[in-house]
């Protein structure tokens, strides 16, 4: 499935290009094929294919897959079916750095890493106060952590809004609305490497913590009586998500509603034990974001939608489907 | 000693919740906890399984303070059914069970064939093999109870502390939920509600009201109609059951002795 995926979102675009040559492309660059096949291809479309769509399209799964999984490992968190990945700060902290970047031309010495720079800067700092605020006594509370998480998300909203509305530049103002509506036409060979590993630390821990992920989903006083720290294990949480989804912002701006919706997707499919809600998350964002990116080039091709747009367009009535059925309870449970 | 608890004193803001309770549980006991609602009953169960910190006093388990113990330690001899068990998300019985497992994995390890065993093994005994599949939100108040207490078996914890395990549940359940309870040949110390299920399982009974321990003993010595008067403010009625030999308690209203006594 995710291969197919995959093939159809490098096929399609403002230039056609057969499967075949695809994969032959693909394969052409891999180490051990790569004399075996001939190159019956342009030099365009090998171009087209290997410096533009296909790192696009590993983007486009490290993104979905990360948001994902960040997204499951925050619901088990909070014990709230309706936090998503952005819930501690992160997108918001991101696009105050995103808009300073593009509208004042903050970070200018770092060139073009400028803008994830500073988004990642700024998601990092919006979690620490959170992390901060949510903090009695040491420990940490999970309502105030969401509580507070909603507080700082609204200051910072107005912080953007105050330098979009300060702004002159019609083309500033709309470059940060394309930002806040998530792309990933920032995707180069050159950009995968940070993510890519920040992914696979991340969901490899998340992965093999999977029995404390489901301990905790049984609230406070099971966890402590199965002999689980909890306030260790959430502070741990908190780093690891907060460190993917900063990393994942500042490649692709903040794309909503794939942190919120995979998640309740794939419980739907598998059950709420994270043994198989983490592996299942990574695999259904990332084919969910390919797919998505490919109709976000096309639909209004030769311009590009925010993929934002369309992941909640696709995402909203599907969401909207699941909460009319009966049998999934949305962790509401039986209490 | 099993579980002892030394002059524990906790108290919420202003409001003095345990005043110096102490209380012991020796290896193999079944050890009841009775008194009327806001007694402290729970409070004093959440400050011996470390969901609440005592104001004063400490907690021995096994013969060491609790709070010089690691967790994973505590939960390898203690194992733990609330009063409540919300179950969000939904998960299957296995899924339940299996969480038990917990406190005997290091951190980065995965299930191994040892565990499935123990999982099966504790479904057996708990008598909810044919529901290990089914949802956990599906089942009723019964199998429910019983699935937390199979997740407490497979900990393998010597000692078993019970909020009202028969809550809510009707007189066939409670009374399967108690069997199983006293089948399980562990070291017991429960919250009860109903004085004749206390009277009926327990070696030894604690009473509490106002957090304090009132009295202790056996059912016979502690379940008196003195006693049920002054702690419980209710008349009552006491006789030995000729069959088991236990305390066999018969409630009398303010109003059936009025017209009893004309």
């Amino acid at each position: 499935m995710l291969f197919i995926a995959m093939t159809f979102a490098i096929i399609v675009g403002s230039v056609a290009i057969t499967p075949s040559i695809v994969w032959r492309v693909i394969f052409s660059h891999m180490p051990f094929f790569g004399n075996v096949i001939e190159a019956d291809w342009t030099k365009a479309q090998e171009i087209i294919i290997w410096e533009l769509r296909v790192p696009r399209t590993i983007l486009a799964m490290i993104v979905g897959a990360g948001l994902a999984i960040s997204g499951a490992a925050i619901q088990a968190l909070v014990r709230n079916s309706i936090a998503d990945p952005y819930i501690l700060g992160v997108s918001s902290g991101a696009s105050v750095g995103a808009t300073a970047v593009i509208l004042f031309g903050a970070f200018s010495f770092l060139g073009i890493y400028a803008l994830s720079f500073a988004s990642f800067l700024g998601a990092l700092l919006a979690v620490i106060v959170v992390f901060m605020l949510a903090k009695v006594h040491g420990r940490i509370s999970v309502i105030r952590l969401l509580l507070a998480g909603i507080a700082i998300s609204l200051v910072l909203s107005a912080i953007t809004n105050f330098m979009l509305l300060m702004s002159k530049q019609e083309g500033g103002i709309k470059a940060v609305m394309y930002w806040m509506l998530g792309s990933l036409g920032g995707a180069k060979w050159s950009v995968l490497p940070i993510p890519l590993i920040t992914f696979i630390i991340v969901f490899t821990f998340l992965y093999l913590q999977y029995r404390n992920l489901n301990v905790l989903l049984m609230g406070e006083e099971a966890a402590i009586t199965l002999g689980m720290n909890v306030d260790r294990f959430r502070k741990i949480l908190i780093l690891a998500v907060s460190l993917l989804t900063g990393v994942i912002v500042a490649v692709s701006g903040a794309i909503g509603f794939v942190g919120l919706i995979i998640p309740h997707i794939v419980r739907l499919l598998v059950g709420s034990n994270y043994k198989h809600v983490l592996p299942i998350s990574a695999l259904v964002g990332a084919i969910f974001l390919v797919i998505a990116d490919a109709v976000a080039r096309t639909i209004i091709a030769p311009e590009e939608m925010p993929i934002g747009i369309i992941t909640a367009l696709c995402g909203s009535p599907f969401f909207i489907w699941m909460l009319r059925r009966n049998s999934y309870s949305f962790g509401e449970g039986d209490t | 000693m099993t579980i002892e608890a030394k002059a524990v004193s906790y108290r919420i803001v202003d409001k003095q919740i345990l005043h110096d309770i102490s209380l012991n549980v020796q290896s193999q006991e079944f050890v009841g906890l009775i008194g009327p609602n806001g007694s402290g009953k729970s409070t004093l169960l959440k400050n011996m399984y470390r969901l609440l910190q005592p104001e004063h006093g400490q907690i021995i388990l096994y013969d060491e303070d609790i709070r010089q113990q690691k967790d994973k330690a505590i939960a390898k001899k203690m194992a733990v059914v609330g009063q409540e068990s919300p179950v969000l998300f939904d998960f299957s019985v296995r899924d339940i069970v299996a969480m038990g497992r917990a406190p005997h994995k290091k951190m980065f390890a995965l299930d191994d064939k040892d565990d499935v065993i123990i999982i099966d093994q504790a479904l057996q005994q708990a008598g909810i093999s044919h529901l290990a599949n089914r949802d956990f939100s599906s089942l009723s108040g019964g199998e429910k109870k019983r699935a937390i207490i199979a997740r407490a078996l497979t900990q393998q914890a010597k000692l078993l502390i019970l909020d009202e395990p028969t809550n809510h549940l009707d007189i066939k359940h409670q009374l399967q939920v108690m069997d199983l309870i006293s089948s399980l040949k562990l070291t017991v110390l429960v919250a009860l509600h109903d004085l004749n299920i206390a009277a009926t399982y327990c070696d030894r009974i604690y009473v509490i009201k106002d957090g304090r321990v009132v009295t202790s003993g056996t059912p016979v010595e502690v379940l008196t109609p003195q006693l049920l008067r002054k702690v419980f403010d209710v008349h009552a009625e006491v006789t030995l059951h000729p069959l088991t030999q236990r305390p066999s308690i018969t409630y009398l209203s303010e109003k059936q002795i009025k017209e009893h006594l004309q």
